[in-house]
């Protein structure tokens, strides 16, 4: 009995800890007409057509490195199953490096081979400086993209759907498309929304590489008004909770789904 | 004859074991151009002069008092959030196993906890700064119904104390993430053996769950660690540059070469990767060690 009670004291005083803050921001947000509770701030943030611009730039970040993060990692783990298992420690580890390596050194050997004078000068471009960032992204969300669709295939047996398509006639490109991506489908979705909430409020890469995203917008805001960053924090507090539940609500519904079978 | 019979599955093999390789070639690509060669490059900066020749006075320089002291205090706060993160969360961790909670208890902890490990970077600045900050919540609410004024007991939010609390709100739920499966997989059973050999509860923790657990909070701590020390934004956001910690350093000298020397800045950067590596070592070593018993 003594147990239970020290067990609920040290997850209300947890909760305390972690509730405030967000009760913090969220109140502070509020407050930016003189004595009354107001959205005021979110109906300025919203309304700020920079807000739009960055935020519309980071979406469409976070969409295009989820699909660059498709692309590279589908075809490999898939492939490392059916025909190269052997090297699959390698890759492995390859893909949990975006962990060890802290993202700052990694932009700041891309902004040392990739510079003006380089052989490959893409920062010094538009195009350039956007695709830089877009693989930059998709290496950050190697380790969750690459252990998502890895877990996803080892549930389904991928030599004898091969060998099925291929009897049928189908070539590479649609074995993956049509008969391995369907499969893994949930997994990916998993990493896509875990991707998603990492990119969306990504400052580091952006700032070093003078890209006006949402994170550098966000940091700005931060040193120049006073309730505007609650909100944006009220808001990117909302999108992770969200990627978080949809991820949830996907493992919940495919383990249901699973069962029923 | 033979020969030609021979060496047609030879050229089959061979062409196959091509195509084999030829189906990696674009990740192998990628992480090449995009992860292993921007950080051997900096490695080996590390190690080169400004004509590039070889030399170790960039990484000896890193040994000036001002370096020093920033690596210092980037590792202090690093092990104190991965100490306090691994003891607290080891703690509600423990709760919600043990406690005989409800379900629905457990589940929104680990939920709640993977959105909070996520929720780090400049939000989670913005939210520390609007309930602790001048302005913030907590302080407006101490003064107003306690009268204690929270910045005048010597509390600033933009310091080393007010850093470790805001890192915490990432450290913990990591923690718990990763903690929570270790103690479901103690077993019933050794719980039940300790007792009916007459252990108290206490000498079933010291003697037989610690000594099973110990792998997995120790490679946990060292996780936590490295997850602190390559933290940058939310020490950008949080304050600034009013605090010198590595990552803060190295972002400024990248942006504006603040060490007059760009070596110096690949040493800087080498260091960070060197920690981090080690403890991620430390972290694969004791998890392997911890996997032993969960057959």
């Amino acid at each position: 009995m003594r147990g239970r009670l020290w067990s609920i004291a040290v997850v209300l005083i947890g909760a305390l800890y972690f509730f405030l803050p967000l009760i913090g921001m969220f109140e502070f947000s509020l407050r930016m007409k003189r004595g009354v509770y107001s959205f005021e701030a979110y109906r300025v943030v919203l309304g700020d057509p920079h807000f739009q611009q960055t935020f519309g730039y980071s979406v469409v970040l976070a969409l295009l490195t989820i699909v660059l993060g498709v692309l590279i990692v589908v075809p490999t783990a898939y492939w490392i199953r059916l025909r190269l298992p052997s090297i699959r420690p390698v890759v492995e580890f390859v893909t949990l490096l975006p962990l060890v390596i802290p993202p700052i050194v990694i932009v700041f050997g891309y902004i040392r081979i990739y510079n003006t004078s380089s052989w490959l000068p893409l920062t010094g471009s538009w195009l350039g400086t956007n695709l830089l960032i877009l693989f930059g992204y998709a290496t950050l969300s190697l380790p969750y993209m690459y252990r998502a669709v890895d877990t996803g295939l080892r549930t389904i047996d991928v030599a004898t759907l091969t060998e099925a398509a291929q009897s049928l006639g189908a070539g590479w490109g649609r074995i993956l498309a049509t008969v391995i991506l369907p499969n893994v489908f949930v997994s990916v979705l998993s990493g896509a929304f875990l991707t998603f909430a990492i990119v969306i409020g990504e400052y580091v890469f952006a700032a070093l590489l003078n890209l006006d995203t949402f994170g550098p917008y966000m940091v700005w805001m931060g040193s120049n008004r006073a309730y505007e960053p609650s909100a944006l924090a009220v808001i990117a507090f909302a999108i992770t909770w969200a990627c978080m539940a949809l991820i949830q609500l996907l493992t919940h519904f495919s383990t249901f789904a699973k069962a029923r079978r | 004859m033979s020969l030609v019979a021979a060496s047609a599955p030879q050229t089959f093999l061979r062409s196959r074991l091509v195509l084999n390789w030829l189906g990696v070639v674009p990740f192998l690509l990628f992480a090449t151009l995009f992860l292993l060669l921007p950080t051997m490059n900096i490695v080996v900066g590390a190690f080169r002069n400004a004509d590039g020749a070889l030399t170790l006075d960039n990484i000896v320089a890193l040994f000036t008092p001002s370096i020093r002291a920033a690596f210092w205090i980037s590792i202090r706060l690093s092990l104190v959030t991965a100490v306090l993160g691994c003891l607290i969360g080891f703690a509600i961790a423990a709760a919600i196993v043990f406690g005989r909670m409800p379900a629905w208890v457990r589940d929104s902890v680990l939920t709640f906890s993977g959105v909070a490990s996520n929720f780090a970077g400049v939000p989670l600045s913005f939210a520390f700064i609007a309930t602790l900050g001048r302005l913030g919540l907590v302080t407006i609410l101490m003064r107003d119904w306690l009268g204690v004024n929270l910045y005048g007991t010597g509390f600033n939010l933009i310091s080393f104390a007010g850093l470790c609390l805001t890192y915490l709100y990432f450290q913990i739920p990591l923690m718990i993430l990763i903690i929570t499966p270790a103690l479901e997989g103690l077993k019933k059973e050794w719980r039940e053996a300790a007792q009916i050999l007459g252990a108290t509860d206490l000498q079933y923790w010291r003697m037989v769950a610690l000594p099973v657990l110990w792998p997995s909070l120790l490679g946990t701590m060292a996780l936590l660690f490295a997850n602190s020390f390559g933290a940058v934004a939310t020490a950008i956001a949080l304050t600034g540059s009013a605090l010198s910690i590595v990552p803060i350093i190295l972002f400024a000298q990248i942006r504006g070469d603040v060490l007059n020397d760009p070596h110096l800045g690949y040493a800087v950067a080498f260091g960070m990767i060197v920690l981090t590596g080690l403890a991620n070592l430390v972290y694969v070593v004791l998890r392997t060690r911890a996997e032993r018993w969960v057959k």
